[in-house]
């Protein structure tokens, strides 16, 4: 059952991806398209989801594969908080891809099946879920930097169709990608504390590292946002850098170690 | 029921001879109730057209009517409308309401303004059944094409484009911070179009102080000198330049400073001037947006090209909405048969009960109710049936046959006519 439903969510993310693709280059009902895609991806996927947790005996995204699953269900419910409205569906051209790269990276790897579950209980489930929920937050947070820094390049080359398409404005992007960041900062330091508190001095390695210098980051980019010294264009910037930190410097680590 | 309207709009007439026409809203009244003796009126009148929309159930002329009501508005000489006025029937009329409640009669394809118009005139009129009805599916029908489409979206003048501009870089320009630098026409219908969404005008800076301070007492500012300018950008959200200086009047070696201490805090400049007053190289700072004169006209022509390409969507809506006045103007024509029919029923079921009175009233009164309950039942089910299908037939050719069939099987009207 399970591997039978990540077939429906791919094409369905799939089509999102190049139905938000259509809508950015006129076509008119690229939009709904999408986020109907999307709606019924996010279904099955949830389906699926249910079927592993009910099927598995422990902890069924302990895995990289099992926790890449997760990861992308939650950025696709993080983004269908505001995806559903008309002027944020194009967050979905930024977000859809990663989503689906993510569930083709779990289904390669077995995370979409009932494989063997974690039997280390409650605490790394809660850790995992945690830390995980962070990530995906800040996934949707870098979409929101990078819609911000595309709408920021086309009003600066004053382009004539700037009006046209409907998109957030830089101000409604800032504030919502740093609500974002905010909530992800909170998940993380969750996530971490609970992650610590079954650690021994012997487990800290370079995964837990960069864990932690995430956290940095984002925590640094708040601060100076707080205090003014960051704003607009670079702070779009810092989001996305930490979303580098979390999409690729930490799983050439997690798999170094 | 006949409909008819006669107008002039800015397709056929010069504004020269618009004005003639023209009312306001008392006037517009007053004119729908000197013509409604045996009719319905309505008078619309807008920038663009006055027409008078007439309906009535019996032999009037109408147009004749209508017409002579337009003419005495001109005035003398008021021969020279005649040949500028239109005269539309029925369907057509709707049709035309219908387009107008949806702005794709105006100018502007999608122009906000007249819808608020069409309904100001409707509850002004002297309406009846046919013209309520005409005028409640045309403002539906104009709300819809403009939640349905974003034919109304998109701005139509440089003013308003500067002012979406803002609104797509701060979102909610309540409480925006506006500095005019000049005090020209332009630069004040910009700032009126920013006050209209909330942002709040706070300093006018001009060569000549006593024009600047007239503007900023207009506008709701202050008064200050083009020195002062830099001072002002550091807490401005809105720039608009429009002064007649030759050369740029905010430069980046000037400006660098304060820019760079906003510390990439969103900051558009509208220049408004020929030549222009903006240095377009302030664009290179962060969060600082520029857009001369060109670039909004730019923008403006995109977004008429926007409107009329939604105006086909919207037109489609409109069509769909003046099918179903014309479906509903049609079953009018079967309503007396249905009325007449359903009226034969029951006087046949009161005179049924009648002849057997007597015995009902040895039953007791729970079943007498019972009893007249249910022979009312037994009358609407009979008829649901032959209305729903007579008011079916009435959008089709065959529709008065039906009704005339009606009539002669169960003999409505023959006693009225021995």
């Amino acid at each position: 059952m399970a591997e039978l439903l990540v077939w429906p969510v791919l094409i369905a993310y799939g089509e999102a991806t190049v139905a938000y693709a259509g809508e950015l280059r006129g076509m008119q009902r690229g939009g709904r398209l999408g986020i109907w895609g999307v709606r019924i991806g996010w279904i099955a996927q949830t389906l699926l989801l249910v079927d592993q947790a009910l099927t598995a005996d422990g902890f069924p995204w302990g895995t990289w594969a099992g926790a890449l699953n997760l990861l992308s269900w939650l950025v696709v419910s993080a983004y269908l908080i505001w995806g559903c409205r008309p002027r944020y569906r194009l967050l979905g051209l930024a977000v859809m891809p990663v989503a689906l790269a993510l569930l083709f990276l779990a289904w390669l790897g077995g995370g979409t099946g009932i494989g063997d579950a974690d039997q280390a209980g409650a605490v790394l489930g809660v850790h995992v879920a945690l830390v995980l929920a962070g990530f995906a937050a800040f996934t949707v947070a870098a979409a929101m930097a990078g819609l911000y820094l595309w709408e920021d390049r086309r009003l600066k080359r004053r382009d004539a169709n700037v009006l046209r398409l409907r998109v957030p404005s830089l101000d409604a992007l800032d504030r919502l990608a740093s609500r974002v960041v905010l909530v992800g900062l909170g998940l993380l330091t969750a996530g971490i504390a609970v992650g610590l508190a079954r650690l021994g001095s012997d487990d800290v390695d370079l995964t837990v590292a960069v864990t932690v210098l995430i956290w940095g980051v984002y925590a640094a980019a708040l601060l100076l946002r707080l205090q003014g010294l960051v704003q607009g264009r670079r702070l779009a910037w810092l989001y996305v850098l930490g979303f580098g930190l979390v999409g690729v410097v930490l799983p050439l680590t997690h798999f170094a170690s | 029921m006949k409909l008819a309207l006669v107008g002039i709009s800015h397709h056929s007439a010069a504004v020269e001879l618009r004005e003639r026409v023209a009312v306001d809203l008392d006037g517009a009244s007053g004119l729908a109730r000197s013509l409604a003796e045996g009719c319905e009126t309505v008078v619309l009148s807008t920038c663009n057209r006055t027409e008078l929309y007439l309906a009535s159930s019996t032999d009037l002329d109408l147009d004749a009517r209508a017409e002579h009501g337009l003419l005495e508005l001109a005035g003398p000489d008021s021969e020279q409308l005649a040949p500028v006025i239109y005269r539309l029937a029925d369907e057509s009329a709707a049709l035309h309401l219908f387009r107008v409640a949806a702005g794709l009669d105006s100018m502007v394809p999608g122009e906000g303004e007249i819808l608020g118009q069409v309904r100001d005139a409707f509850e002004a009129g002297a309406t009846g059944p046919l013209l309520d009805r005409l005028f409640r599916m045309a403002l539906h029908a104009g709300r819809r094409a403009r939640v349905e489409t974003s034919i109304g979206e998109s701005p139509a003048s440089v003013p308003s484009a500067a002012a979406a501009l803002a609104q797509q870089v701060f979102e909610d320009l309540a409480g925006r911070r506006v500095v005019l630098v000049g005090a020209g026409r332009m630069s004040e219908l910009t700032a009126r179009n920013l006050r209209s969404r909330g942002a709040e005008v706070t300093a006018v800076a001009n060569r000549t102080r006593a024009h600047g301070e007239e503007l900023a007492a207009r506008l709701g500012g202050r008064a200050v000198s083009l020195d002062d300018v830099a001072q002002e950008l550091a807490s401005a959200d809105v720039v608009v330049a429009s002064t007649s200086a030759p050369g740029f009047v905010l430069r980046s070696d000037e400006l660098g400073a304060t820019l760079r201490a906003r510390r990439g805090r969103p900051v558009l400049f509208v220049d408004l001037a020929v030549p222009r007053d903006v240095d377009p190289s302030l664009a290179t700072f962060d969060g600082c947006f520029v857009y001369d004169v060109d670039d909004l006209e730019a923008v403006v022509a995109t977004s008429l090209a926007g409107r009329r390409s939604e105006a086909v969507r919207a037109e489609r809506i409109v069509a769909s909405e003046a099918d179903r006045f014309r479906e509903w103007q049609l079953s009018l024509a079967v309503v007396p048969a249905i009325t007449s029919l359903r009226a034969r029923a029951e006087e046949i079921r009161t005179a049924e009960l009648a002849r057997v009175d007597a015995r009902l009233q040895r039953l007791p009164e729970g079943e007498r109710h019972v009893v007249e309950a249910v022979t009312a039942q037994i009358v609407n089910k009979l008829l649901h049936l032959p209305t729903v299908r007579m008011k079916e037939a009435a959008v089709t050719p065959d529709g008065v046959v039906y009704a005339d069939v009606v009539r002669h099987l169960f003999g409505l009207g023959e006693d009225d006519e021995t």
